[in-house]
């Protein structure tokens, strides 16, 4: 047969424009920081450095939260929602029009495939905007009692792995509810958090209802811990979560918290196993694994499980790593050193407790930071790679002989995200879906999203629902 | 208050038998473990009421495992089920509102008819939480208008086991405000009741071992919140903690601190916390049933 290879198809990068430094977006301007350090933001697939950014200092951390209070006391309450309303329908506007940059941006900043943050990133940030804008006059309605009251100041820090997406799913409920934010993007990938300071100021935002301040765990520590905030909104690791936590201990701050995860991705004997092979494919594959909610534990019937694995393996070997702005390119490149570094430590750590370990031919860019889908197989439940989360393209597969058995494993984790169950069986699936610890169950289906529809963990995967109806209650006194 | 009188003899000379206070663990009276007691007196602290039990660590251990054994099935049986042992409970409790009105007026020193208004107030608040098992999914759950072929809906579930600190001053009503709401959803708990008046917290006990409610749903302890609450927010098998009869802001600092370990669901104490207790007769919305409560989306493709 022959081999028909792929031409390369890159997306142009001519669309953005990265400027060679950053300064913090306070108070509706981008502004120099007082006490703030600069550092370098890198692309993840090459290691170019693509911008310099601040390190926000305290000083940078009270002028921003300032400026929010003052917008808060300000202009922002003395809004009608209609009008707030109005203001995200622009933003939500706004993404859409300069959509094809921001995917761009993302794709460079942050190393996923433009595929992906050309169709799920930057069109669930105009979604999330556009959802939630309806929002804002309709309070009275959302179940909360009449006239519900916001908050104030919103402490919102997000992680790296979808940098956009997560700053739509932090903003956009905090706005329309009435409250102002300062919002933190991860260390790694600050720079579509800049683009959209660009936007707001497209839209004409009061000045200080958005602020955008750069940096890497102290400035968030100094952020959270500021007297000045009257809601924290963290989404990352379940260890800062933790520390978020008990910073919080004491005052009156209101806290959600979108922690870790460790997915069981339940496979019974009936289920469609072709579909069942690409959920799991975009269960864990999907954005390099880099997904809190990702199903990166693989639990399938013992008489089905020779067949899926080979089909799964099979699947796997078609599979594109490489530049993340090619438009066919499946698996791009691991956000940074030190997240390659981790999931090369755990893989390690897998081999050495006795699980098998298997990767299709793949050969990997030489500069930049990359590692290959992983599968492991002969996992037991006390394997550390089925119990932590790794964050990154590795699957590890486990067995069990009955539902209650799958169950049990499923559940026996002290994170709560996430889950998925395939099966044909409709009672089977409600009846799964019923007996997972989970905040989110995908039956037949795996890591889909979208504004309406309630997100958040059990247990230690944190508290809080972002989404839909539930979302609004994270930023109302209620 | 001379009608308080009648707990010790019924006036007519005949000696009254008086009833020993223990704790309520997976469905039992036990002592506890420690042996200890401690006197509990009328609120202005003239009258020997009672010995209740000093719980201890051992103790609050035991009933975190009654409650976690509890929750499967009380977490799984059905909403109308749950609605009616409830409603079973408040019928227990109308049965028993004379002595209600005894341990209520002698513990917070109240003159009998605000005794019985507060009663009458916790007999209806059961009631009223009683209700709220099959009709919660409504207000709180959704089907969610996704953007794709899914159907696509969110349940409020329990979020497991949760440890109550009761408010110290209203014994009774403020008990069945804060214990109500958790169980009535499917969760199951660990009650620490009001240190100096923890009398009509028992007979609670005693109504709830008497209403068809599956032992270890509640579990009971009386003593120090300070000595057995450290213990309940450390506890890695406890999912919620809820401070409100808390009324130390430093002590609360620290068991928020400590519950942050697994993440528990706080509900921390009221403002001002060790001013006055907030008005339990006031209407208590849907805040306290929705603390805890999780909410899980179910996504499934649709498609022929």
């Amino acid at each position: 047969m022959p081999n028909f290879d792929y031409a390369p198809a890159p997306e142009s990068r001519s669309i953005v424009d990265i400027q060679p430094s950053y300064g913090l977006f306070i108070g509706g301007e981008m502004v120099d920081p007082i006490d703030g350090t600069r550092f370098k933001t890198v692309n993840p697939a090459t290691e170019e450095v693509l911008s310099e950014v601040v390190a926000a200092g305290s000083q940078d951390v009270d002028r921003a939260v300032d400026a929010a209070r003052a917008a808060y006391d300000g202009a922002w309450s003395r809004l009608s929602g209609r009008d707030r309303g109005k203001y995200l329908y622009r933003l939500a506007r706004i993404v859409q029009e300069r959509s094809r940059e921001l995917a761009v941006l993302e794709s460079i900043d942050n190393g996923k495939p433009i595929r992906e943050s050309r169709d799920v990133d930057v069109p669930l940030v105009a979604a999330h905007f556009f959802y939630y804008a309806g929002w804002a006059d309709k309070l009275d309605y959302a179940g909360f009692g009449p006239d519900p009251q916001p908050l104030g100041v919103a402490a919102q820090i997000i992680p790296w792995n979808f940098p956009l997406l997560m700053l739509a799913w932090k903003i956009a409920p905090a706005l329309a509810c009435g409250n102002t934010v300062v919002l933190k993007p991860a260390e790694t990938t600050p720079l579509t958090a800049l683009a959209f300071a660009d936007i707001c100021q497209q839209a004409d935002l009061p000045p200080g209802v958005v602020n955008i301040i750069t940096g890497a765990g102290d400035t968030g520590r100094t952020l959270v811990e500021h007297p000045g905030v009257d809601k924290v909104a963290f989404t990352g690791s379940t260890e800062v979560g933790r520390q978020i936590a008990r910073s919080v201990a004491g005052t009156r701050k209101k806290v959600t918290l979108e922690l870790g995860g460790k997915a069981a991705n339940v496979v019974l004997d009936d289920a469609p196993l072709d579909q069942a092979v690409e959920g799991i494919v975009n269960g864990i594959f999907f954005n390099q694994g880099h997904v809190c909610c990702a199903g990166s534990r693989l639990l399938v019937q013992e008489s089905v499980a020779d067949e899926l694995l080979a089909g799964l393996k099979r699947r796997l070997t078609t599979l594109r790593l490489g530049d993340p702005l090619d438009k066919n390119t499946d698996i791009g490149a691991i956000n940074s050193a030190e997240q390659l570094d981790k999931i090369r430590m755990l893989s390690e750590v897998g081999e050495t407790e006795g699980a098998e370990r298997w990767s299709p031919p793949c050969e990997l860019p030489e500069r930049g930071f990359w590692f290959p889908p992983t599968v492991f197989t002969g996992v037991s439940q006390s394997h550390r790679i089925a119990r932590e989360e790794i964050f990154g393209p590795v699957l590890s597969v486990l067995t069990f002989r009955t539902p209650t058995e799958a169950i049990e494993k499923a559940n026996n984790t002290p994170y709560g995200l996430s889950a998925g169950v395939w099966t044909d069986k409709g009672s089977r699936i409600l009846w799964m879906a019923q007996k997972l610890r989970a905040g989110v169950v995908w039956a037949n289906t795996f890591n889909r999203f979208d504004p309406t529809s309630p997100f958040g963990g059990y247990k230690e995967s944190g508290y809080g629902r972002e989404g839909g109806r539930h979302g609004l209650g994270a930023y109302l006194d209620v | 208050m001379g009608w308080g009188r009648t707990s010790m003899s019924d006036g007519h000379g005949r000696l009254e038998v008086r009833k020993t206070y223990k704790l309520y663990i997976g469905g039992s009276f036990p002592r506890s473990e420690s042996g200890r007691s401690y006197e509990v007196r009328s609120a202005d602290g003239e009258r020997f009421l009672a010995n209740a039990a000093l719980a201890s660590r051992k103790d609050a251990r035991d009933a975190v495992v009654a409650a976690r054994k509890a929750f499967p099935g009380w977490s799984s049986a059905t909403a109308y089920n749950r609605g009616q042992v409830l409603y079973r409970v408040a019928e227990m409790l109308e049965g028993r509102r004379s002595q209600f009105v005894h341990e209520v007026g002698a513990g917070e020193g109240l003159k009998r008819r605000d005794a019985e208004t507060a009663v009458d107030a916790a007999v209806d608040r059961w009631v009223w939480y009683a209700g709220w098992s099959d009709k919660v999914h409504h207000v709180q759950g959704s089907s969610n208008p996704v953007a794709g072929p899914y159907f696509d809906f969110s349940v409020p579930e329990p979020t497991g086991v949760v440890a109550l600190v009761a408010p110290p001053a209203s014994s009774l009503l403020g008990l069945v405000s804060v214990l109500a709401p958790v169980i009535v959803t499917g969760n199951t708990a660990v009650v620490v009741a009001s240190e100096t008046a923890p009398l009509p917290a028992i007979t609670l006990a005693e109504v709830l071992a008497t209403s068809d409610l599956p032992g270890g749903v509640v579990n009971l302890l009386t003593g120090r919140p300070a000595e057995i609450a450290p213990w309940l927010a450390s506890h890695m098998d406890v999912n919620a903690i809820d401070l409100t009869g808390i009324g130390d802001p430093e002590l609360a600092t620290e068991l928020e601190t400590a519950a942050a370990e697994n993440l528990k669901r706080v509900v921390r104490p009221p403002a001002d916390a060790g001013g006055p207790e907030p008005d339990w007769s006031a209407d208590p919305g849907l805040d306290r049933l929705r603390a805890f409560l999780e909410t899980k989306t179910v996504w499934h493709p649709v498609g022929i």
